[in-house]
């Protein structure tokens, strides 16, 4: 059986990486006595994946993590033996029986992610900045200059930011995520600061601070798309 | 949202943030109103090592029980943040309050290697405390330091306004509480350091002194108060069984060196290798009870969630209930996917099957520790293994379908001749030969026998006290002169060696045995930036050679000179049960070549048994 986990990362535990993040939920999962599957083999590991690594310094109200049971247990109950033994800065939010189908495993239908970036101290980013974020967002490219380990290459990151918007201190975004297109925060910011001070020739820089709202799955295809949460997509075992 | 002492900036730009968090599961908060003392428990090296050390988790959740206490954690900052520290004048802080060390009662830091020293003075110094413990005020923690490298403290006597000597269980109480009474009595912190030296095991430096002969040696060694007793005698938990043990430990976030649930099964050992300082000062070996054991594994699981339990103790094979743990640990938790690790087996049909069991056979590599190449050199250091048993042990594990081998030896052990060192490379070989013997349809391809040796670092309080190293060149010599014979041998092609740094030995060769005049060299060599000795990357002996320059102090002094057993030692003034007389005794036997059999076979008349337990009277109620 097959079981969606969404929880929360906050606090200090913004500062523990993904595989440290891993680790802790194994730990968890023994400690919370979850009847987790284990693979086979002479080093038998947890059948245990997560949907979207979150970087180090991001908190999030949206994080995903899909395991297989042995046997069945009730949402409510893992709920409360998990939040039970989970260290402060993680909270179970839910936990849902998903379809068994190995294609619709978190991390291979993640579609999209909404991200909210504010100032750390909490202050406006610039005077001005939301008439600002509407012209940036009313461009029909935005070219940056994307770097991997390997190369570097100019990139139209505009086709993969679907929602861009300012929300009072805050900017609100959905973004493309997952294996096929994916799309980090701080590179539209970096864009956005660049645009910023094209626009009042004043350099831009704040402390910003990350938080990831939600991740989406697309139901629907490449040109129509149909998000619907990871969360959505399962079902509350009574 | 719990307050950090750094601050986003710093802990996105430094390696590892998890590492000064705090914030783990099993780590402990208290309400401040109702703390009356506060304790930093430190190690001083980096947290993933400080983190694996068995003795921080039992003295912090020993602590922590105490309702007037908080015991928090403490580790040395990595180079990275140290260097933001200094910059940008941040104090050392403890990971569960993020407060300032210096606001502590108690700074408690744990020796556990001598390569650690320069990184005790980076911890107070980065806390703001004063490095000489005289120059101290009532501001500032009092500063304790323990473990092994306690029972040779004068290296490190100016920096530290007490010593605690021997097993934390017994004697921390009657510390605290007596701290406690004085500090509401408004006494000073001189009254207080005069008060705890009459707790038991307590040392406190500064109310000795020492004065020297024209050649170099200790002529005396005494105390300049009437608070101050002759001599300090070791501190043991006689009834570990029902002593405190964690039950709860605190989980790391980040991959600790020791990820794993550590059951401490026995302390002590039996054995008496005449090279090891842990096998006398832990003396009288001491058993816990098998069913305490079993209800500590389950428990200890639970709590933690680890997926992998360990056995600790210096000899594991020795201890009496083995077989029955061992059995339920595989019975009860095999099933539930957990990893049962066995280190410092002595390799017999038993550990074989047991191994069998628990591991892959074909990725697990067998280990011997020889320590020695000929039976001479193995009588001399009285390690009670035979080439018969090693052979032997070699063979049912090639025939039980392991292929790889790891040996351990020391170099420079004394009365060592060229003869000794070629019978490593000689031993090796013919545990090769001993693969090659099993037809060749039954075997697995190649063996392969790994060899390391590290050079021998005389330790206070074993026979070998009183033993002359050799010279950095020398060392570097024999290590080669073992290479080349094993380029001779048969099986070369089947067998790996490597060997230690020698200049690293050189260094703990002098504060192992260092007196209170080489406490300013660990200084001198910290100012002149050297840090985490231990670790490779950043050891730098130039810089230790400029100390020992700038300071007049001679490294040869302490490690090439001739000591009589007439001398009189630094450490001398700790009792640790284990008399000078049986040392003495046992260095003689040594000499000549003379094995001395383990506690159980026959007492050889130690001291240990004055502690009144153990070992000592198995079977004798």
């Amino acid at each position: 059986m097959k079981v969606r986990i969404k929880f929360k990362k906050y606090g200090v535990l913004r500062f523990i990486g993904h595989l440290d993040v891993m680790r802790h939920f194994q730990k968890m999962m023994r400690r919370a006595e979850i009847p987790i599957a284990f693979t086979g083999g002479y080093s038998p590991h947890m059948i245990m994946s997560f949907a979207s690594p979150l970087g180090i310094g991001l908190t999030s109200d949206g994080e995903y993590a899909d395991i297989e049971l042995s046997e069945p247990i009730q949402s409510e109950e893992a709920i409360r033996r998990l939040n039970a033994v989970a260290a402060d800065g993680i909270e179970i939010v839910s936990f849902r029986q998903i379809s068994e189908e190995k294609k619709m495993t978190g991390m291979a239908i993640v579609a999209a992610a909404d991200y909210l970036v504010y100032d750390r101290e909490n202050h406006p980013f610039f005077e001005g900045w939301e008439d600002c974020l509407t012209q940036f967002a009313a461009q029909k490219e935005i070219c940056v200059l994307k770097q991997t380990k390997r190369s570097e290459a100019n990139v139209d990151i505009r086709p993969m930011i679907y929602r861009l918007e300012a929300r009072e201190n805050a900017i609100y975004m959905q973004l493309a995520a997952g294996s096929v297109k994916n799309l980090k925060p701080d590179l539209v910011m970096d864009a956005f600061f660049t645009f910023a001070k094209s626009r009042t020739n004043q350099e831009v820089c704040v402390p910003l601070a990350y938080h990831r709202l939600e991740l989406y799955a697309n139901m629907g295809n490449e040109t129509e798309r149909n998000l619907m949460t990871l969360e959505s997509l399962g079902e509350t075992i009574d | 949202m719990r307050k950090l002492a750094l601050n986003d900036e710093i802990l996105l730009k430094i390696e590892k943030p998890a590492r000064y968090i705090g914030n783990e599961a099993g780590s402990v908060t208290k309400d401040l109103n109702e703390v009356e003392v506060r304790f930093a428990m430190c190690f001083p090296d980096v947290y993933e090592i400080g983190m694996s050390h068995l003795g921080i988790q039992i003295l912090y959740d020993m602590f922590n029980q105490r309702k007037d206490t908080w015991c928090e954690r403490v580790y040395s900052p990595w180079r990275d943040l140290d260097q933001i520290m200094r910059e940008q004048h941040i104090p050392l802080f403890a990971l569960e309050s993020q407060d300032p060390i210096k606001n502590f009662d108690f700074l408690g830091i744990t020796l556990q290697y001598e390569m650690c020293y320069t990184n005790v003075l980076q911890i107070l110094d980065l806390s703001g405390i004063a490095l000489h413990a005289a120059e101290r005020t009532k501001d500032d923690p009092i500063v304790i330091g323990g473990g092994p490298c306690a029972y040779n403290p004068e290296p490190l006597a100016e920096f530290f306004d007490l010593f605690y000597i021997g097993e934390g269980e017994t004697s921390y109480d009657e510390l605290l509480t007596c701290y406690k009474e004085y500090r509401d009595a408004g006494k000073s912190r001189r009254e207080f350091l005069e008060r705890a030296a009459q707790v038991p095991g307590i040392y406190v430096p500064q109310l000795y002194e020492p004065s020297y002969h024209d050649d170099g040696t200790l002529a005396a060694f005494t105390p300049v108060s009437p608070h101050a007793p002759r001599t300090v005698r070791k501190q043991v938990a006689m009834d570990i069984t029902h002593t405190t043990y964690p039950l709860r430990p605190v989980v790391p976030f980040i991959k600790a060196t020791q990820d794993r649930v550590v059951l401490e099964i026995q302390r002590g050992c039996i054995r008496g290798c005449r090279f090891c300082q842990a096998g006398m000062i832990y003396r009288p070996t001491r058993e816990r009870d098998v069913e305490v054991l079993k209800e500590y594994a389950r428990a200890m699981l639970e709590n933690t969630g680890h997926e992998e339990i360990s056995l600790n103790s210096l000899s594991s094979s020795d201890y009496s209930q083995l077989e029955e743990l061992v059995n339920f640990l595989i019975e009860e938790f095999q099933d539930k996917k957990i990893n049962i690790q066995l280190p410092s087996l002595r390799i017999d049909a038993f550990s074989l099957d047991v191994m069998s069991k628990v591991q892959d056979i074909k990725k697990s590599s067998l280990t011997f520790a020889p320590e020695a190449g000929s039976q001479r050199m193995r009588d001399v250091i009285n390690k009670g293994l035979t080439e018969e048993d090693i052979l032997d042990g070699a063979g049912q594990a090639f025939e039980g379908g392991w292929t790889k081998v790891k040996l351990y030896f020391m170099l420079g052990l004394p009365t060592e001749t060229e003869e000794d060192m070629k019978e490593i490379a000689r031993l090796c070989d013919r545990v090769a030969r001993r693969y090659y013997e099993i037809p060749k349809e039954q075997r697995n391809g190649k063996c392969q026998i790994t060899a390391s040796s590290s050079f021998f670092v005389p330790k206070p309080f074993t026979p070998f006290q009183w033993a002359t190293m050799c010279t950095s060149e020398e060392y570097v010599r024999r290590a080669a002169l073992v290479k080349h014979e094993f380029m001779e041998q048969l099986n070369r092609k089947s067998m790996k060696y490597n060997w230690h740094e020698a200049d690293e030995t050189i260094l703990e060769g002098v504060f192992a045995r260092g007196d209170r005049r080489t406490g300013k060299v660990i200084e001198e060599a910290y100012r002149l930036g050297c840090l985490f000795d231990s670790w490779t990357e950043s050891f730098d002996y130039q810089k230790w050679l400029a100390a020992f320059e700038n300071t007049g102090v001679d490294a040869d002094f302490y490690t090439l000179r001739e000591r009589s057993t007439n001398e009189l030692l630094p450490w001398d003034f700790i009792d640790i049960g284990v008399t000078r007389k049986f040392l003495e005794r046992e260095w003689e036997r040594a000499m000549r070549a003379e094995v001395t059999q383990n506690c159980r076979q026959q007492c050889a008349g130690c001291g240990a048994v004055s502690f009144g337990g153990g070992v000592c009277f198995e079977g004798k109620n």
